[in-house]
């Protein structure tokens, strides 16, 4: 009943690593706008701005309701109706960079909140720019509490990267898919992805509490 | 309500007696609380001024505001002559705006109760901070600047630590000689031997002695301390209330003290201590 093939795993193989190196772009420049995207959302939530204060959080929220599949669809198949056409990695990096921005940006919200008060009045009574504040005395102190936050969310990205196979991009599980339908043999691709994530996701995780150790005794404070 | 009443308040304070620092009337309030109720305080140019008090009277606050940390409901405070909370507008005062207060805020200092200093940067880093980026010293002149404090408040030897590598007393002297890189003309000094153990209190507040002996600096200081007080105020005020309930010389206000209410506050920190 167990009828693994060795020389069909090896066959497909080199597919399927080729489609790993387009699961890595994905979770890498979908995440490289969440980093970003997340921080202009955080920060858009602290103006004293009430109705862009009020109408981001609201977004954010709306995001972080629903799923990241609709959120996916949404802008590939209703954008067009608005004369938005978009082609699948691009409606595929919005989407999912929209998407873990919102998550990000409560992971940012978080660190920026953990700093404590007497930091921002120093930085007053030095009479500092709000930018300077932001950027170099606020952020980074926010940074070591939100690295933890930060790495859960690039491991989950990476591991939602297959949601972007139903708009038709490229990446592992869209290939195992097609492996599958061309040779009716399901237990070979899929065993591989699974084990292409994991051997992805682990060392990932780890590398990122080094990294978090890092970055804390580059700025000082451990 | 308060807008009609500002055109009673001078653009400027002119003339050889202006103070460096007068609170006009200055009222605070939080929610249905008065803090501060209409206080008048002025403060001359090099004076050491000392605000003693119960918990909750409002030392704290005073310093803040001055600060431009907290804004104020009603009064105008001045600042080396000019308004600081306003601003003149057409003939009149209206409320400053934040161009304005960094230009004004530019004129003060402050140290506070548990240090704040910026813990990823290093003690030189601390004090260079303001200096190249906002005052736009070159790094160099900076550097120097920062140096010669440091080495004033006896920290030369540490300036490339963190601040989590310095002791309660050390921190606090770092942060009086990164407010004074900024050469502020008005020190606020908020508790700043509260959070130090009993035995580094001295090395802070010899700092402040040093400062009162060698610039022609404006100081407003809070503590507890009423023997430091003592030694080198040039005026002390008993708050009570958000009210200055009696002030003066500290050999008259303590040796002499005229209100029921001072008595009994310097009676109970002398039972106290
Ligand atoms: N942000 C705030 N919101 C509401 N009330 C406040 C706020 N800040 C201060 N207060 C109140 O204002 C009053 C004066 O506070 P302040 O900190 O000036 O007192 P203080 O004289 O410095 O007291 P302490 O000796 O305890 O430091 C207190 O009753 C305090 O509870
Ligand atoms: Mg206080």
């Amino acid at each position: 009943m167990f009828d693994w093939r060795w020389d069909f795993t090896f066959e497909i193989l080199p597919r399927l690593l080729w489609a790993t190196v387009n699961t890595l772009m994905a979770a890498g420049i979908g995440y490289a706008i969440a980093v970003v995207l997340g921080l202009v959302l955080a920060l858009a939530q602290r103006t004293s701005f009430k109705p862009l204060t009020y109408a981001v959080r609201e977004l954010v929220e709306f995001i972080r309701s629903t799923p990241l599949v609709l959120q996916i669809f949404f802008v590939f198949y209703v954008g067009p109706q608005f004369g938005i056409r978009l082609a699948p990695w691009t409606a595929g990096m919005i989407a999912i960079g929209l998407h873990y921005a919102s998550y990000l940006s409560e992971v940012y919200r978080g660190g920026l909140e953990s700093v404590p008060k007497g930091q921002w009045e120093a930085s007053l009574a030095l009479n500092l720019s709000p930018a300077r504040t932001y950027f170099r005395i606020i952020i980074p102190q926010a940074l070591p509490p939100s690295l933890a936050g930060m790495g859960n969310y690039l491991v989950g990205i990476f591991k939602d990267t297959p949601m972007l196979s139903v708009i038709g991009v490229a990446e592992l599980m869209h290939t195992a898919n097609a492996i599958g339908s061309e040779s009716y043999r399901f237990l070979e691709p899929y065993t591989l992805v699974g084990v292409i994530f994991l051997a992805i996701s682990l060392p990932t995780a780890a590398l990122i509490r080094v990294f978090e150790a890092w970055v804390r005794r580059q700025l000082g404070m451990n | 309500m308060s807008q009609e009443t500002l055109s009673d308040f001078p653009l400027e304070l002119e003339g050889a007696d202006a103070p460096m620092v007068r609170f006009r009337q200055v009222t605070k309030r939080y929610g249905n609380l008065t803090v501060l109720d209409s206080l008048d305080l002025d403060v001359a140019e090099g004076e050491m001024v000392t605000i003693i008090g119960p918990s909750g009277s409002g030392k704290t606050t005073v310093l803040r505001m001055l600060m431009t940390l907290e804004t104020i409901n009603e009064g105008v405070i001045y600042v080396d002559g000019k308004p600081l909370t306003h601003m003149p507008r057409n003939g009149g005062l209206v409320p400053a705006d934040n161009r304005y207060l960094r230009k004004m805020r530019a004129n003060i200092g402050m140290c506070f109760q548990h240090f704040n200093l910026f813990p990823h940067m290093t003690a030189i880093e601390n004090c260079m901070e303001g200096p190249v980026h906002v005052l736009g010293l070159p790094k160099r002149e900076a550097r120097e600047r920062s140096e010669e404090l440091l080495e004033m408040v006896g920290m030369a030897d540490k300036r490339d630590q963190h601040p989590s590598r310095l002791s309660g007393g050390q921190q606090q002297r770092v942060a009086i000689a990164r407010a004074l890189a900024m050469r502020p003309k008005v020190m606020l000094f908020d508790e700043v031997t509260s959070a130090l153990d009993p035995e580094v209190i001295g090395e802070v507040t010899n700092v402040i002695r040093k400062l009162v002996g060698e610039h022609n600096l404006t100081m407003l200081m809070v503590t507890h301390q009423m023997g430091f007080a003592k030694d080198i105020s040039d005026r002390v005020c008993f708050f009570f209330g958000g009210r200055i309930e009696e002030q003066g010389k500290p050999a008259d206000l303590f040796g002499n003290p005229q209100r029921e209410r001072t008595q009994q506050f310097l009676s109970a920190v002398k039972e106290a201590s």
